[in-house]
């Protein structure tokens, strides 16, 4: 009895779960797998459109009370690269229409002519002509030939599916590509933009721990960079920093901080004299660590705010009893209580901040020194159109990752599920 | 010891002062006032003489009498030092005034005498000082946003620094920009769009989660342990690296450029964390309930439709709102497979509109209001359904 209910159990259970679970699988799982096929073929944008046969159909009378007309059918091969085979042909005559001399490719059944034309090469374009005539000498509507459009069918290889492979892509990722300063630029926008989040989210979830006036009305303040959506803010950010016509720059050189504006996201380097040192600040990418800074920094600070909200009261007592000031509660107290979630948010901010995509593509287009992975796969996939180049630097990104994700459960992962 | 917290109280304070008057004074620059210096030396003396003028008065005075003898006399000070402007802004400058004067009356000289006392000043000038500074970085690209898409780009072209709104001018002249991107640039529809893809992920994600999270809290099943612990790696791999794939099958299959395609990716890329959200509220609810469905003869889905549902509408209003803002603020998808003008939702077609050198930037920030309003004002109304769903979903983004 009990048995047959345990594998009805069962039974419910991968039914409930199966539309989703294929859905996660054909999307997300799926894609990971196909980017090392991709990644290890040359396929190029324009490779991805699978050649098809097309015809364009045209009537033209060739006797007076047009009892008799030529179709002229402009047939061509739609890639210029590839090859297509089993090419079918099928037209639909109107009642009482028949061909006349049909090409011997091509046979005449009910109504239909249908046609075998074998194979094309590429580029192939041929006039097919076919001559109709009413068996009762009427006149044929031109309208209605017109309007019938043939149907094409034909066998083509899709480039993606041969069995091709090459290790070009990974070559050129790792050597044509200036792959060192790749990396570089990546961990430092991630890393940076993390630390800068976490650090203004303390800052943040302690203001917000105290009592104040407005306290509910600053805390939804405070996630409406999060929330909004990054097309509006990343733009926003453009037109507040450029350089001609932007209000940052207009207000700093009206107060006369800077002596001329600065183009914050489009100058790559800017030159610092520090005590007489000379250094180079990546400005451009600077700039968009600070975005990235100000668009994230509310989720650490939820999160530090909702930990801090269930530290015991009596705890700040005591220490107050024992004579320690703010900042010794703050050290003492407050830091050893929010280390736990502060290690797994440092772990997700710097996932997620590796793939950021869109707010570095909005506000930099990856130029002027921003260029990172998640970047770089757009520019070879889309703006080159190198789709196995963009797929071998996924690959890159996915093996990056799944390093990360390891340190992840193998440091911390014990400590998540502690909270 | 009184020396040092006496000159950490006076040294903090007016710089706190400071801050206040020259964010005033930026702000006002901005309502088009000619203000060309921050005169920081000066009025940091000057705030210094206020902190130390309000702190040896301390309790002599009543409260009251003390700060506006203090602010009117301070204010006139300021207005002898800085440049001459509107009366607004003299009023502007006596109420920040007053509210620091007000701000700082538990201090005095006997309070300077307590144990900690700088750490304690510099603690709570922090927090003051945090609080309007979080607020004036958080708001003022948004602030700018909105008085943009009022203004027109010769204007700001000549004074970028002149963002005064003229009310006396017609309703639809102010708001013109939004008259325009509704009718030549056709946003009308890609409101339509994008709300249709929105809710349509909306409701087939929750389609989907809800009977596997059912499946994933409660059923015994082989392969649930593994399951339920590569849901949230699934939700860590980034969109980008799905984006080659997805782009050559979708292409192959006719499904780019159109909304199926995107309500297709939308609902996979936000199921793992829809499952996740839900199956940890499914755990809480009582077993025995369940128990007593089955007791009536209730089969899987209808315990699932008449108990669990019910049950649970608060988590599952959260995880609609969190996907459905995820959907409406989506970029990475509809920029790769929307290229036709027909199907853009409204992210799309505000990055369309920059392409054009020559789109006027009051109508890219009408079209940015226009994207960011409906998330806001969903965000401030539900936000108690939200905030749980943030931390719930907290790795997206």
């Amino acid at each position: 009895m009990s048995d047959t209910l345990s594998k009805i159990e069962k039974r419910t259970a991968y039914t409930l779960l199966l539309p989703a679970v294929f859905l996660v699988f054909s999307i997300i799982l799926f894609p990971i797998f196909a980017n090392i096929w991709i990644s290890f073929k040359e396929v190029s944008l324009k490779d991805i459109r699978i050649p098809e046969p097309r015809a364009k159909k045209i009537v033209k009378s060739i006797s007076d009370n047009n009892s008799e007309l030529k179709i002229v059918y402009k047939l061509r091969n739609s890639s210029l690269i590839q090859k297509i085979s089993d090419i079918e042909f099928k037209d639909k005559l109107p009642s009482n229409v028949i061909p006349v001399d049909l090409d011997s490719r091509c046979e005449f059944k009910s109504k239909i002519i249908k046609c075998q034309f074998g194979e094309w090469e590429a580029k192939y374009r041929e006039n097919f002509e076919v001559l109709i005539k009413n068996e009762n000498n009427n006149e044929i509507d031109k309208k209605v030939i017109k309007s019938q459009k043939p149907s094409l069918s034909g066998k083509a290889d899709n480039i993606l599916l041969t069995t091709n492979f090459t290790l070009k892509n990974f070559k050129k990722v790792f050597y044509e590509n200036d792959f060192l300063d790749l990396l570089l630029t990546t961990f430092y926008f991630t890393f940076f933009g993390t630390i800068g989040a976490i650090f203004f989210g303390i800052l943040a979830a302690q203001l917000v721990n105290q009592n104040f006036y407005g306290r509910s009305f600053m805390r939804s303040i405070l996630l409406f960079p999060y929330v909004g959506p990054v097309v509006a803010l990343a733009y926003t950010w453009t037109l507040l920093l450029d350089p001609n016509s932007g209000t940052f720059n207009a207000l700093m050189v009206n107060f006369n901080i800077f002596d001329e504006p600065i183009n914050l996201l489009g100058q790559k380097y800017m030159v610092m004299n520090i005590f007489g040192f000379e250094l180079k600040l990546r400005l451009a990418l600077t700039t968009v660590i600070f975005f990235e800074i100000w668009r994230y920094f509310p989720l650490a600070f939820l999160f530090i705010l909702a930990r801090l909200q269930a530290v015991p009261k009596d705890l700040y007592e005591a220490a107050e009893v024992d004579g320690a000031g703010p900042l010794k509660k703050f050290i003492h107290i407050t830091l050893p209580q929010i280390t736990a979630i502060i290690s797994i948010l440092f772990m997700i901010r710097f996932i997620w901040n590796f793939n950021k995509f869109e707010d570095i593509f909005l506000l930099t287009g990856g130029a002027s020194g921003t260029r990172t992975l998640p970047i770089n796969v757009y520019q070879q996939g889309f703006a080159i159109s190198d789709i196995g180049m963009g797929s071998a630097v996924s690959i890159v990104i996915v093996l990056l990752l799944i390093i990360f994700m390891f340190i992840y459960f193998k440091l911390i992962g014990r400590k998540a599920n502690e909270i | 010891m009184k020396f040092k917290s006496l000159t950490v109280y006076l040294l903090v304070s007016s710089i706190f002062l400071l801050c206040l008057l020259s964010i005033l004074k930026i702000m006002s620059t901005l309502q088009g006032i000619d203000f060309t210096n921050l005169n920081i030396s000066q009025n940091f003396i000057l705030g210094i003489c206020l902190s130390l003028g309000l702190l040896v008065v301390g309790n002599k005075l009543n409260h009251f009498i003390k700060i506006f003898s203090f602010t009117s006399v301070f204010t006139i000070f300021y207005l002898y030092i800085n440049e001459s402007a509107p009366i607004w802004y003299y009023i502007s400058v006596f109420i920040v005034i007053l509210f620091f004067s007000h701000k700082v009356k538990n201090y005095n000289l006997n309070y300077l005498k307590e144990d900690f006392v700088s750490e304690k000043i510099i603690f709570d000038f922090i927090t003051l000082f945090g609080i309007i500074f979080f607020a004036f970085v958080i708001l003022f690209p948004f602030y700018i946003m909105l008085v943009t898409s009022f203004k027109t780009q010769i204007a700001l072209l000549v004074n970028p620094l002149d963002f005064s709104l003229d009310f006396k001018k017609d309703l639809s002249d102010l708001f013109k920009s939004y008259f325009v991107i509704f009718d030549t640039y056709n946003f009308g529809r890609y409101i339509l769009i994008s709300s249709f893809v929105s809710i349509g992920t909306v409701i087939i994600t929750l389609m989907f989660a809800i009977p596997a999270a059912y499946a994933v809290a409660r059923l015994n099943f082989f392969g649930k342990t593994f399951l339920s612990s590569s849901i949230l790696i699934i939700y860590m791999f980034p969109a980008i690296v799905l984006v080659i794939p997805l782009y050559t099958v979708f292409s192959q299959l006719g499904l780019r450029n159109s909304v199926v395609g995107l309500l297709i990716v939308y609902t996979a890329t936000t199921l793992p964390v829809a499952i996740y959200m839900l199956q940890g509220y499914f755990k809480s609810i009582p077993k025995e309930i369940e128990d007593a469905g089955i007791m009536d003869g209730h089969s899987w889905f209808g315990i699932i439709l008449k108990i669990i549902i019910p049950l649970s509408l608060p988590a599952i209003a959260s995880v609609a709102l969190y996907v459905f803002m995820i959907a409406w603020n989506e970029f990475l998808f509809s920029l790769m497979f929307l290229d036709n003008p027909k199907s853009f939702t409204l992210s799309r077609a505000i990055q369309y509109l920059t392409g054009d050198a020559e789109t006027p930037r009051q109508y890219l920030m009408a079209g940015s209001v226009v994207v960011t309003l409906p998330v806001l004002i969903i965000f401030i109304y539900f936000e108690k359904y939200l905030v749980s769903g943030l931390t719930a979903g907290s790795v997206k983004g």
